[in-house]
């Protein structure tokens, strides 16, 4: 074979094989074909509902367990101005807003929510990138506070809105957001965490209130948490998938 | 049982690069239940020397380079950090969320598949006739000569039935790598864990389970190129033709 002949068949295969993946990755990122794939994702829901005891208990490890380094993912330090003049105040202006479908909409500051039912545990978290670590949460209990605000029957879903702006290019949707529904609110390691480690949740892991999910992924325990919006469907909140990551792709259910 | 071995096929075929393209995210593999930095013993990632950047493979203690191949890879000039190349990943491009969609989705069709597999083959009695190696062939002098056969190259026909490396590796595949890559894909599932502890403590906590799912699709995707060189090497076309229409006789 000659030298030209063999580059051209070379470029060829090279051109071949670009086409080939180009076309793969169209298939593979085309948003009716992961939508698709996505039924999976309800699937393992509808399963994992049926099958496991809705209040099972994530495991909870001694305290020689608890990990010496905890990385922080998303936001570690929000610099959206209301949330920088409450760090400066040391959150003593920060109010958490529980609203929406409630017969008694609340606002609390952070006196009155380390009054309410609390619990500490040590618990897992893994992060959807494959990464795990170990501290010990304390915090109000969610069950108790939505008990307190009384939840409308049409009540479905719980959304956490956010401090931080993740993405800032794309505007209002690059605040953070999440949504778990009344199974997981209801749940009795599901917190609204105040401290971890036995001291007072720091700027890099969601300070001063962040959501405790146990048995879903990272992404689900919003950190920065403003207001708790009581709903029935959240398809017209930013994105309309339910949460920041989840308006990029992610499964609302995380509990794989 | 041969419509079960196409859907594991598709699905294994889709699992392993999508499955690379999650370990990207993460390009760490760790023992133990959490990701502790002192407990990690394989690493892909890239750094900067003098001008360049190289990619490299930590296994314990040792480190490779790994330019162009692991690490940091892509034609010249649009070279990426990134631990395995496009070439390998689902979708080539980096993006977690959509290797996540689909190896959740391939992941459902590997369970269905092997459950029909498993179901069917062992309540036919199929599997125990066509995997477990029978007396004869584990006789010393048999399994010598079967061994001398496949290093030698000289395979006995494919209608005699699969001989005795055959059964034991498709035995370990279908008894053994199968369900330890669902298992320990199970036990990474926070949900499942909590339910079933037993799936984290099966191999040592998260972590080790995690790397034990890597290893287990390693051991998988070794099988498969093996499997593509012998049905190469030896009547492709009779070989195909009895996995897709079976033996004439005893259709299953």
């Amino acid at each position: 074979m000659t030298a030209s002949r063999r580059s051209w068949l070379t470029g060829l295969s090279a051109a071949a094989a670009a086409a080939l993946v180009s076309a793969c990755d169209r298939i593979a990122g085309d948003p009716g074909v992961r939508a698709g794939l996505r039924s999976a994702e309800r699937l393992n829901l509808g399963l994992h509902r049926v099958l496991f005891d809705r209040r099972t208990l994530a495991r909870e490890y001694p305290e020689a367990a608890i990990s010496a380094d905890f990385p922080a993912n998303g936001s570690t330090n929000p610099s959206d101005l209301d949330y920088r003049a409450l760090a400066e105040g040391g959150f003593a202006a920060y109010r958490l807003v529980v609203d929406g479908l409630v017969d008694r909409p609340l606002s609390l500051d952070l006196a009155a929510l380390r009054a309410l039912p609390a619990r500490s545990q040590v618990t897992r978290h893994d992060c959807v990138e494959g990464w795990s670590a170990i501290a010990r949460w304390s915090g109000a209990r969610l069950a108790p506070l939505l008990a307190q605000a009384g939840l409308k029957p049409e009540a479905r879903y719980l959304v956490f809105h956010c401090f931080d702006t993740l993405d800032p290019e794309a505007g209002e949707q690059g605040r953070y957001y999440e949504s778990i529904d009344l199974v997981d609110a209801l749940h009795p390691q599901t917190l609204l965490a105040y401290a971890m480690n036995g001291a007072p949740l720091g700027i890099a892991h969601g300070a001063p209130v962040r959501l405790r999910v146990e048995r879903q992924l990272g992404y689900k325990h919003a950190k920065y948490v403003r207001r708790i919006e009581v709903v029935a469907d959240f398809s017209h909140i930013s994105g309309g998938r339910g949460g920041f990551w989840e308006d990029r792709g992610y499964e609302w259910y995380a509990g794989i | 049982m041969r419509l079960a071995h196409v859907l594991i096929a598709a699905a294994v075929l889709l699992l392993l690069p999508s499955g690379l393209q999650i370990f990207n995210a993460h390009p760490t593999l760790y023992t133990g239940e959490t990701s502790a930095r002192e407990r990690a013993w394989l690493q892909i990632g890239s750094r900067e020397r003098g001008e360049s950047l190289t990619g490299y493979l930590r296994l314990g203690g040792r480190e490779i380079e790994t330019t162009g191949v692991l690490g940091w890879s892509g034609p010249a000039g649009e070279r990426e950090k990134r631990a395995f190349p496009a070439w390998a990943t689902l979708p080539g491009y980096q993006s977690l969320a959509t290797g996540r969609n689909w190896h959740l989705a391939a992941a459902w069709l590997l369970s269905l598949g092997l459950g029909v597999y498993l179901a069917v083959g062992l309540a036919s009695g199929r599997l125990a006739a066509v995997l477990v190696p029978t007396r004869e062939m584990l006789r010393p002098r048999a399994a010598l000569a079967d061994l001398v056969g496949h290093l030698t190259l000289r395979f006995p026909p494919a209608e005699q039935g699969y001989n005795l490396l055959q059964r034991l590796t498709y035995l370990a595949v279908v008894a053994v790598a199968l369900p330890l890559v669902i298992i320990s894909g199970l036990a990474m599932s926070p949900a499942v864990h909590a339910a079933a502890p037993w799936t984290g403590d099966l191999f040592g906590g998260r972590q080790s389970a995690r790397s034990a799912h890597f290893l287990g699709a390693v051991a998988l995707a070794l099988f498969f190129l093996l499997h593509m060189v012998m049905l190469v090497l030896h009547q492709p076309l009779r070989r195909v033709r009895l996995m897709t229409f079976g033996r004439g006789k005893d259709r299953s």
